[in-house]
């Protein structure tokens, strides 16, 4: 089925915006850019549809790429029905992203050299590489595209390079990820030497046979390497700065596609999870934390892209959740209408700043309902579903991880109700600072253009109707777990904390404005604490940061490269600076002389032989 | 042809030379044109070796043998197996590489400067072609010389010290290799009475554990002050700051693999029970990964752009000697890999610093910043390079770093746990540094009038990146070459290896390389 022109077309996209883009008009370099895309959509749907109900996997072999001893790995693709709802969300709404991004970026030089068919090539090579992820057949090439991916995520991070805090940004999300890939490294050499493979076919079908104790290892380094990509705690924090970058790219790497990769992995794995009950514990754990963690940051946060960078954090939390109940296909269910909702609250986003030349703070905003129509109303539908509002996307999917949560621990179900009250809270916190009340800022607000709202009608669409894609039925046989029982009280429990959290956002934001400002001042110290991110970045920096590079410093190259190792060589050295001397002279710059002193070697050396043979004899 | 092409590639560059001599001192450009011929043949000649090494044949080939000094049983013994084969390869394609860059950068003495470097160039292939120990330790020595003068004639401002530091460091270590070497072969003639420098005749000596351990050592001085493994690295800063670009270039890229290549040619065959012992393969890994870590950090301190790559090659090579001692077919196949790739990545590295070394003649970080604005061909370059020895996967640093670190992890699981930090640090110092040079501002004037990368410059990057590139996607000829040679090391340490791997195995595959 040509499996492999899926991501091979946006990465001829890649090469020809690449090398000719300079030359290239804006028009062509957005054809080839979206093209490929678009025709990598085409031709997934098309595999899709030929390969039927899919019940099995279904391999490619392509090539060998390593083999050294036992270690043999292919370069295989392979589809299965939890490829197909990966394959769809990253290449449809990969599609509609790029689109969106021909009018976002319609003025944007960069940089110098050439800042659009820059942004182009580098998201076309994001598509290569999540697509390699996607559809990779084992464990190393889902790791090319997983460090790919991060490497797109750096270079479209820094894409404004000439902003030392872009940059900074980027550095970041590249090295926390690579600590998030200590343990998914070590996890890969572990399931390499327990099933001598790592097709995901051989190591699945074999895992039942290995010790649980194993098992808990490989889950738990795995995880370690799904909290890095996928910004749990406590390796979330590049995920807010990696705001720094273009608004598609938020939208498309750091909300809809890259950062669901750890929930990808791990559902991916569940034939390791379910054998390791305290590994699946962890990954709840971990997200419920991360959910609510993260959800008390965005009810304090100004910056339009950041209160929903962190609703990307928690929500993810509640992906995690799902998988770490046992509920994969809930976690998938809500990774794929997440990618609706979130897309288009960033999209959204991106449009309110792209309307106000740059403004991000939502303080400088207000009463931009009328002005920014079309925008305005699909960012409704989205905070809406995220809100958990019936029969939006967000509720079903969102009720299926809470109603798993509540079948494994009670308190997770009840701790994730306040988190989504939370959540809807400070969306609507935002959608009503931003477009209610009274225009507070300087530009002049101009309505985008139909290149870029077109996008958000469609995902405005599947935010609202998108729950009526029935995941945990169409996965029903795919994961153990079948289909979440349905549970109306605590469905109406978790709505309500939804639709609380949206009455109190207008009565604070709407009715009583003042209410805000007040009720900070009356918790003023809690509410620095949650302002600030409760100091996390500053306490890594102080805790890790500093340490090592002072220390490699002082410690071990002032101290002990310079200071112990050299100063015994250099005492040596002065030893035989005689030596030395005589070396000087040899400089003579005099090819012959240079000759001699081979010669001379060579003598030296058959010298020292025959003297110990003579000693022999 | 064939019967002497061993002989035949080893001598272009001495041929060159000769030629070289007779030329007139004052024409540059002749004497510029005819180094890069003479160094462009000597890659040449060494393509054939490509087509007509027959993969998974066990021993070397290509073999010459010819008595030499019967009287001490020295041969001129020559032949290459899949290991030899990958560091010839790389060390004529890197010499002529380091020719090319020469071209600007070096304006006197250039007769001599280029004459040093065709015969460093016949060194360093003797080193890895010999099958004689006498004649091996000749060009062991020999190179020795060539690069003194290139560090201490063309280098930077320290170049004496720095020159000198390389001398005395490298021939203290193989004074005592010597040692060690008649020790061997005094214990050959002891035992078979006849006098032999021939590796096969050696490898028969049959030698107590206590003898092995003590020759180990001798030997272990002499490769890990080459390599150079922690705590013997200080010299390779100094020898790289002052060195000429060409100069840094071969030996980061060559030079080093010399000490790696000992332990693999000598040390394993030779001593196998030593290189089994466990307290000496525990000292070793251990030394290994102290310098992937330490090497690592001291690069996050390095304020000068030249000896943060330098201090990355330590970190680079623990990887290596890591691979060798975890003595396991994936981390030596990923050793040999790794130092083919180590070449291509950091003699990119210092390429890129000799590009911007000949526009400002400073080295110093804080110089640069926002190059990206003036000089986006070079930025692009520099990123590829980084990127490359930064071990990012579809490039050629992943597949030798996953290969050494998954034989590691079947030898000690916490060797690799250590090992894989080095990974999360090389990202962390080379992106800062790229961050620190590239990205930003233009903050110093003086940059912004740079202009971008000549083609010649282009050019001479571009067999680099293609090299990477395939090493990244497709290794498994490289592989291949290296099964055999491998097992057949692993077969001699850990005798019966791959019977017990065997039996573990969930479906049959052959070790020695048959298909």
């Amino acid at each position: 089925m040509q499996l492999w022109l899926i991501p091979i077309l946006p990465l001829a996209g890649f090469f020809i915006n690449g090398v000719f883009g300079r030359r290239f008009s804006k028009s062509l370099v957005s054809t080839v850019a979206v093209g490929s895309v678009v025709l990598a959509f085409a031709w997934a749907l098309r595999v899709i549809l030929a390969l039927g109900d899919l019940n099995s996997a279904y391999t490619e072999h392509y090539f060998t790429w390593i083999q050294s001893g036992f270690v043999n790995i292919g370069c295989d693709m392979a589809v299965d029905r939890l490829t197909v709802v990966m394959l769809m969300v990253v290449t449809g709404i990969g599609s509609l992203i790029h689109i969106y991004a021909i009018g976002y970026m319609a003025h944007e030089h960069g940089p110098n050299f050439g800042g659009f068919y820059r942004f182009f090539a580098y998201l076309n090579l994001f598509m290569f590489f999540m697509l390699t992820l996607v559809l990779a057949a084992n464990f190393l090439l889902l790791f090319v595209g997983w460090e790919g991916v991060g490497l797109c995520s750096y270079l479209l991070i820094g894409f404004y390079f000439d902003k030392k805090f872009a940059t900074n940004a980027g550095n970041k999300a590249f090295i926390v990820n690579r600590i998030g890939d200590f343990g998914f490294s070590l996890a890969i050499f572990l399931i390499m030497v327990n099933f001598k493979s790592l097709d995901f076919a051989t190591v699945f079908q074999q895992a039942p046979g290995a010790s649980e104790a194993t098992l808990t290892t490989i889950g738990l380094l795995l995880l370690v390497g799904a909290c890095g990509k996928s910004a749990q705690l406590p390796l979330y924090v590049w995920l807010p700065d990696a705001m720094a970058g273009p608004t598609p790219v938020s939208a498309l790497i750091h909300a809809a596609t890259m950062v669901t990769a750890g929930v990808y992995m791990c559902a991916r794995s569940w034939p390791i999870y379910v054998h390791a009950p305290e590994a699946m514990h962890a990954i709840a754990l971990i997200g419920i934390a991360t959910a609510f963690f993260a959800a008390t940051i965005g009810l304090a946060q100004n910056d339009i892209k950041k209160v929903f960078a962190y609703s990307t954090v928690s929500q993810l939390g509640y992906m995690f959740v799902g998988v770490g109940c046992g509920a994969f296909s809930a976690g998938i269910y809500h990774l794929m209408t997440h990618a609706f909702f979130k897309a288009l609250l960033f999209l959204g986003s991106g449009s309110v700043i792209h309307a106000l030349s740059g403004e991000q703070d939502l303080r400088n905003m207000g009463g931009l309902r009328t002005k920014i129509p079309w925008t305005f109303w699909t960012m409704l539908c989205a905070a809406l579903a995220i809100s958990g509002f019936p029969f939006t996307s967000g509720f079903f999917s969102k009720d299926a991880i809470l109603i798993a949560a509540h079948g494994y621990a009670p308190w997770m179900f009840w701790l994730g109700v306040v988190t989504a009250g939370m959540t809807a809270f400070y969306v609507f916190r935002a959608m009503f600072l931003a477009f209610f009340g009274t225009y507070r800022g300087r530009e002049h607000p101009h309505e985008s253009p139909p290149v870029m709202y077109l996008p958000l009608v469609v995902l405005a669409a599947l935010s609202l109707g998108g729950g009526f894609i029935k995941i945990p039925v169409f996965l029903d046989k795919f994961f153990p777990t079948g289909e979440v029982p349905e549970d109306s009280t605590l469905m109406a429990i978790s709505v309500a904390f939804g639709l609380g959290g949206i009455a109190l956002a207008y009565l604070m934001y709407v009715l009583k404005p003042s209410m805000a400002d007040s009720f900070a001042d009356s918790v003023k110290g809690l509410y620095t604490l949650v302002y600030n991110k409760y100091f996390v970045d500053e306490i890594y920096d102080a805790a890790v940061v500093r340490p090592v590079v002072g220390g490699s410093r002082a410690v071990l190259w002032k101290t002990v490269d310079a200071g112990f190792i050299d100063g015994m060589v250099n005492g040596v050295g002065t030893l035989s600076r005689g030596v030395g001397d005589v070396l000087r002279r040899m400089q003579s710059g005099n090819i012959r002389s240079y000759a001699s002193w081979v010669l001379l070697g060579c003598v030296t050396v058959i010298g020292a032989v025959l003297f110990f043979l003579g000693g022999v004899r | 042809m064939d019967q002497h092409l061993l002989s035949i590639i080893l001598f272009t560059p001495l041929a060159g030379l000769l030629v070289l001599v007779l030329l007139p001192s004052k024409s540059k450009d002749l004497i510029r044109i005819w180094a890069n011929l003479a160094s462009f043949a000597g890659f040449l000649i060494s393509l054939p070796l490509l087509s007509r090494f027959q993969t998974g044949a066990s021993g070397f080939q290509f073999e010459e043998k010819f008595d030499w000094i019967p009287t001490l049983g020295a041969h001129y013994h020559i032949g290459i197996d899949g290991i030899s084969l990958l560091l010839v390869m790389l060390t004529t394609l890197m010499g002529f590489i380091a020719t090319l860059v020469s071209w600007s950068g070096i304006q006197d003495r250039l007769k001599e400067y280029y004459a040093m470097f065709l015969l460093l160039q016949t060194g360093m292939l003797g080193v890895f072609l010999s099958l004689d120990f006498f004649l091996f330790y000749i060009f062991w020595e020999l190179v020795l010389v060539p690069m003194y003068f290139i560090i201490g004639i063309w280098g930077g401002p320290r170049k004496l010290y720095a020159a000198i530091k390389f001398f005395l460091y490298t021939l203290a270590g193989s004074v005592l290799m010597l040692l060690g070497i008649l020790t061997l072969y005094f214990q050959h003639a002891t035992q078979f009475g006849t006098y032999s420098f021939e590796i096969s005749d050696l490898m028969r000596t049959n030698l107590p554990l206590s003898m092995q351990q003590l020759v180990f050592w001798a030997f272990f001085l002499g490769f890990a002050i080459k390599v150079p493994m922690f705590p013997f690295h200080t010299w390779l800063p100094d020898a790289h700051v002052e060195a000429p670009t060409a100069g840094s270039v071969i030996l980061a890229a060559v030079l080093l693999k010399m000490g790696t290549y000992g332990f693999l040619r000598f040390s394993l065959p030779l001593l196998p029970n030593a290189s089994a012992d466990r307290t000496i393969v525990q000292i070793l890994a251990v030394l290994s990964i102290i310098g992937i870590i330490y090497g690592a950090l001291v690069c996050l301190m390095q304020q000068d752009w030249k000896k943060l790559v330098a201090y990355s090659s330590v970190s680079h090579l623990g990887f290596c000697t890591l691979g060798i001692f975890s003595l396991t077919p994936n981390g030596i196949a990923g050793s040999v890999i790794q130092q083919i790739n180590h070449g291509i990545s950091t003699g990119m590295l210092f390429m890129v610093i000799g590009v911007i070394y000949e526009r400002r003649h400073t080295r110093l970080i804080s110089e640069y910043g926002g190059l990206a604005h003036v000089m986006p061909k070079f930025a692009i370059i520099f990123a590829i390079a980084m990127l490359s020895s930064a071990g990012l996967p579809l490039l050629n640093g992943f597949v030798g770093e996953f290969t050494i670190l998954q034989g590691a992890f079947e030898a000690n699981r916490a060797w690799a746990a250590f090992a894989v930090t080095g990974v999360i640090l090389g990202a962390a110092y080379l992106l800062w540094l790229y961050q620190r040079t590239m990205l930003g501002q233009v903050t110093n004037g003086k940059n912004l009038t740079l202009h971008d990368m000549s083609f010649r410059e282009v050019a001479m990057f571009l067999p680099l990146v293609a090299w990477a590139v395939w090493i990244g996607v497709y290794p498994k000829p490289y592989f291949d070459i290296l099964q055999r040679p491998v097992a057949e090391i692993v077969e001699r340490v850990h005798p019966g290896y791959f019977n017990g791997v065997l039996a573990q195995m969930p479906r049959p595959l052959s070790p020695g390389g048959a298909k």
